[in-house]
């Protein structure tokens, strides 16, 4: 009851948020000195057409007019079309969705399974040489620009190596298995589609391997500092002293108490990495909402850009609500009200 | 008369001599973390390559686009130690010549997200109260968005270009600064020698100018520097994608975009530029985590 009312309002209070999101993705779009018109419409364009265009997408009315229809129907489910395809751009950004979604939550997965194991290691050899290596690998790995490192990438293992495929989700020749998230690998298992799985499997795991790179650092130094700092307590003192072992106090005390503050950067990298997933994904052709994000940015076509932007704000928040409900479980002192 | 002068000169002295103090303490800790001193001295390879760019580059006039068409997509070789890309321009000058514009691009993002974001989170910790919620709020929506998407959707909507790039990336760039400086500001505007400043009459711009920010100026620092690199980061990827700079200027990301049609055959061309990328953002980061364990006694452990 009490967790039900919580999360209501933690829903509630976004909104605002999201209004306010909604007036600055609005005023990018509009403020701007560019003449998305123009460039859609063509050089050979008449006046008229390109009038006729105006109005067609509500360009020709005062600001805020053209605010409120947007905003209302950002709320109805009509997020505009786009200038170009003059397709709709909800339905586009829930093709496309999926693809990013999966693309990150695997490259979120890697990083924590590597970047938290190196924390541990850090910060039970505190400053020795486990620990310089851990923080040399992550400060050289993450200073990496992720889309060269693409490229490298999809060329050592897949063309020189031939271990991976080179791009896509799936080859010509697979069927996307039946869409019930849209995420081919959750999708293939429903099915118990075991080959679709493996294909995919492995079509995506060097794209969200060099997208994981980015959130391995902060993972890694967030694990050590908030270890280092939870086997200082009392606590850990305590169990030593009643004969403990080390590796149980560690892992059965140590890492629980520290892993909210862990759990707090993961989500965080969640929304970065869904941001560098438009970097990854033009390398790999991943056919997601970063090829979308480009090819709209470089076209200034300003609709599918505001959608995008937007999405991701929504998705970031509610990433932000579920975090603080992990807190919950991981820490039964939190209470939530 | 003349003793009370005394007594406030020793007073100054004795406090500005607890600072050196400081730094110098400070100083020895950051000379003690090797990791960081190969980090500065990456920097300082860095600068002087960019400083002396034009002597050091064998072709300088290759920055501007200069063509040589004969010699197009050469692998690298005595001539061209980086190879030449499609318009037969050598890739080693291109880089060394991009190099003072990619510590600029950084600068001028820092500087000006820096400017912005301890502006308004002093403001909003100091005032309090109804300032601190509107300021809060605002600084909650640039953040409900990843800064690369935003930073996206301002430059396209500026116009493609470097400019209009450094630009976009500082307008969402603040946030952070704006967090980190209300969350000092908070804390110190607690401290009793605020109070005692309040009490003998200084104004709120003094008070906030030289007795607040020159205490939270630390973390502030630690903050630049880390966030230094992934600022040139994100100007590269801007150029890769398109919206930054664009040809002929010898920009990192955009010189990665160019060679990304001709990889891996004619490897050379993108791979020069982004390995510079990263020296660039690997020595930054050694420096800030060299910075972070000097000046915060809580990471140092």
């Amino acid at each position: 009851m009490n967790l039900r009312f919580y999360l209501l309002r933690r829903i509630a209070l976004i909104v605002p948020t999201l209004i306010g999101l909604s007036i600055l993705t609005f005023s990018i779009a509009r403020l701007v000195p560019g003449d998305p018109v123009g460039l859609a419409a063509g050089p050979q364009a008449t006046e008229e057409i390109k009038e006729a265009l105006r109005r067609e997408f509500g360009l020709d009315q005062p600001l805020p007019v053209q605010y409120i229809n947007y905003m209302s129907g950002l709320f109805r489910g009509d997020w505009g079309q786009s200038l170009y395809t003059r397709r709709d751009v909800l339905p586009d950004l829930r093709t496309f969705w999926p693809a990013t979604l999966e693309l990150t939550t695997i490259a979120v997965i890697i990083a924590t399974l590597l970047g938290v194991p190196a924390g541990v290691i850090s910060a039970m050899y505190r400053n020795r040489l486990p620990d310089h290596i851990a923080r040399i690998l992550s400060l050289f790995f993450v200073s990496f620009p992720a889309f060269w490192l693409a490229m490298i990438f999809q060329t050592w293992f897949g063309r020189d190596l031939g271990m991976f495929p080179i791009n896509k989700r799936l080859p010509v020749l697979v069927a996307p298995p039946p869409t019930t998230t849209g995420l081919f690998l959750i999708d293939s298992l429903i099915q118990l589609d075991f080959e679709t799985f493996f294909i995919s499997l492995k079509h995506i795991f060097i794209p969200s391997l060099v997208l994981s790179f980015s959130a391995f650092a902060s993972i890694t130094r967030i694990t050590r500092a908030s270890m280092v700092e939870a086997l200082e307590k009392d606590f850990v003192r305590m169990e030593r002293a009643i004969g403990i072992p080390y590796r149980i106090i560690i892992f059965k005390y140590v890492l629980r108490n520290a892993f909210i503050a862990t759990i707090t950067v993961i989500s965080l990298n969640f929304g970065w990495l869904m941001a560098g997933a438009i970097l990854i994904e033009t390398i790999f052709d991943w056919p997601g909402l970063g090829l979308y994000a480009v090819h709209a940015s470089l076209s200034l076509d300003f609709q599918p850009i505001m959608g995008i932007a937007f999405l991701y704000g929504v998705v970031f928040s509610l990433i932000n609500i579920l975090t603080d409900m992990v807190y919950g479980i991981l820490d039964p002192r939190i209470r939530y009200g | 008369m003349a003793e009370s002068d005394k007594r406030k000169t020793s007073i100054r002295d004795e406090a500005r001599s607890a600072r050196w103090e400081n730094i110098a303490r400070g100083l020895y800790r950051f000379r003690s973390n090797r990791l960081s001193m190969i980090g500065l001295l990456m920097l300082i390879f860095i600068l002087l390559v960019a400083i002396f760019a034009p002597i050091i580059a064998p072709y300088p006039e290759d920055a501007a686009g200069k063509t040589r068409v004969m010699e197009r997509l050469q692998p690298p070789s005595e001539d061209f130690v980086f190879g030449t890309d499609k318009i037969g321009r050598d890739i080693f000058s291109r880089v060394v010549m991009g190099t003072g514009l990619a510590l600029q691009v950084g600068t001028i993002i820092i500087l000006l997200a820096t400017t912005i974001g301890v502006t308004i989170g002093a403001i909003a910790g100091y005032a309090g109260g109804w300032i601190d919620d509107i300021l809060m709020r605002i600084t909650d929506i640039f953040l409900t968005v990843p800064a690369l998407v935003l930073a996206i959707a301002i430059s396209a909507a500026l116009g493609k270009g470097i400019i209009n790039a450094m630009i976009g990336i500082s307008l969402v760039w603040w946030p952070g600064f704006a967090r980190l400086t209300r969350s000092l500001v908070l804390s110190l505007r607690e401290e009793p020698f605020v109070e005692a400043a309040f009490g003998i009459g200084a104004g709120h711009m003094r008070i906030i100018f030289r007795h607040i920010l020159p205490n939270a100026v630390s973390p502030i620092i630690i903050k630049m520097t880390t966030d230094f690199g992934f600022a040139v980061l994100t100007a590269a990827a801007l150029g890769f994608i398109g919206l930054g700079a664009q040809p002929p200027t010898p920009e990192w990301g955009a010189m990665i975009n160019d060679g990304r049609r001709y990889f891996p055959d004619e490897w050379w061309i993108a791979t020069f530029p982004g390995l510079a990328i990263w020296l660039m953002v690997f020595s930054w980061n050694l420096i800030g985590d060299g910075l972070r364990d000097v000046l915060d006694p809580r990471a140092r452990r």
